[in-house]
């Protein structure tokens, strides 16, 4: 059996709950969020497409795919405006909640 | 029922914003047959049990959603009717050259009130569904591989207009309502089925201020088993789920929801029941809308009816 690497866990905190989660260096902020049953991030399409996981990444480094320019500007990106579906991190991040059902998990 | 003028949707035009990525899911996840490619860039797909050359293109953008919608009618005769027929109702249609979409032939392309791009056709050409016309077995390799819908059946978009949307498909293009959800106010249309064939909905439109939304694209399987292991490839593939397995009770559907690696929506359904242009609409009241959509949950769910491509 092939040996696998141990994932690298990073903090992730959402800015407007307070709440810290693990997050894994190989999953979306949003895969690492769900997968531990956290709130806080709205979950919509998880490819980059709707728009509904928009967040400020305030602190932290991470890496990007690509995602609908209907939803994050070149300017807004250029600003660590982000989807949280496309992002994956790589050290502890502080984030803050711009989509739009922020207020069924962020209430 | 006899099937004329408008037949049955055709081919859809789908933004994708990885192009490899989206690929390797039409083809190997949900079990497309990839059929060519353009110049233009574009992949072109049909599911396996279809028979013309393309059901499902695939175009890189830089934003999700859907391009346009290909009808195919019976002849070319009728589509110059329908043509005429378009434009003495007021619509502005344009011809797109036969051959821009590989395999197929010219089209008449128009904006519906919800702000969607609609096309109508005669001609894509018949490459069969990998069996002889003559003493054919029932299925083929391909009907097992990945998820491997019998064919793309339907699409539900959000926009604007919906009652003027539905006299132009009803009065115009020959569509029939079979089933409608009212809004609060017992009057307005929140969102309407309809069907030009014996299918319990060859289009499905929802209320939505924003125009030209992509709600999803749906694909026929054979059985509630076949929903089953969908749902399973889907699980083992890491595929977003949105809802489901579950039932409609508006058309009666098994279905489930998921995401493209693009975000955009697509179900993979079996049954429903079959429809005549004589039945009378079936009509949703506001307040059971939630178990119109889903029948077992009986309420609704935020993402289902607000993320959109």
């Amino acid at each position: 059996m092939a040996t696998r690497t141990p994932p690298v866990w990073h903090a992730v905190t959402i800015a407007d709950t307070g709440e810290t989660y693990r997050c894994r260096e190989d999953e979306s902020l949003l895969i690492g969020m769900e997968r531990l049953g956290k709130r806080g991030i709205p979950v919509g399409c998880r490819g980059g497409g709707c728009g509904v996981c928009k967040v400020h990444v305030t602190a932290g480094s991470f890496a990007k795919r690509v995602m609908s320019r209907d939803w994050i500007s070149e300017d807004e990106e250029a600003g660590d405006i982000v989807l949280a579906c496309r992002v994956r991190p790589q050290s502890d991040i502080r984030l803050e909640v711009l989509g739009k059902m922020k207020k069924n998990v962020c209430a | 029922m006899a099937t004329t003028g408008v037949m049955r949707p055709g081919h859809i035009q789908l933004r994708v914003l990885d192009l490899d990525e989206s690929v390797d899911f039409y083809k190997n996840v949900l079990g497309l047959v990839e059929t060519a490619r353009d110049e233009a860039g574009r992949v072109y797909f049909k599911a396996w049990d279809e028979r013309d050359h393309n059901s499902v293109i695939l175009r890189q953008a830089d934003r999700a959603g859907v391009d346009l919608i290909g009808f195919k009618v019976k002849d070319a005769a009728t589509l110059e009717q329908l043509d005429k027929d378009l434009q003495a109702y007021g619509v502005a249609t344009e011809r797109v050259p036969a051959g821009e979409l590989l395999e197929t032939g010219e089209r008449v392309r128009f904006t519906i009130p919800t702000g969607h791009v609609m096309e109508l056709y005669a001609d894509k050409t018949d490459v069969g569904n990998g069996q002889p016309y003559t003493n054919p077995d029932p299925w083929i390799p391909a009907a097992e591989h990945g998820i491997a819908p019998h064919r793309f059946d339907h699409c539900l978009l959000y926009g604007p207009n919906l009652e003027e949307n539905l006299k132009l498909f009803t009065e115009v293009l020959g569509f029939h309502l079979v089933e409608r959800i009212l809004m609060e106010d017992g009057k307005s249309l929140l969102a309407t089925f309809i069907s030009c064939s014996h299918k319990a909905h060859d289009l499905a439109f929802v209320a939505h201020p924003e125009p030209g939304k992509l709600h999803h694209v749906s694909f026929l399987l054979g059985s509630w088993e076949q929903v089953l292991r969908a749902a399973d490839i889907m699980s083992m593939n890491r595929v977003s789920i949105d809802i489901g397995p579950t039932r409609h009770g508006i058309t009666r559907g098994t279905t489930i929801y998921a995401f493209d690696p693009s975000g955009n929506r697509f179900e993979t359904f079996c049954g429903g029941y079959e429809t005549y242009p004589d039945h009378q609409a079936i009509t949703w009241t506001f307040d059971e809308v939630g178990a119109g959509i889903f029948y077992h949950d009986r309420k609704l769910n935020e993402r289902f009816l607000s993320v959109v491509t």
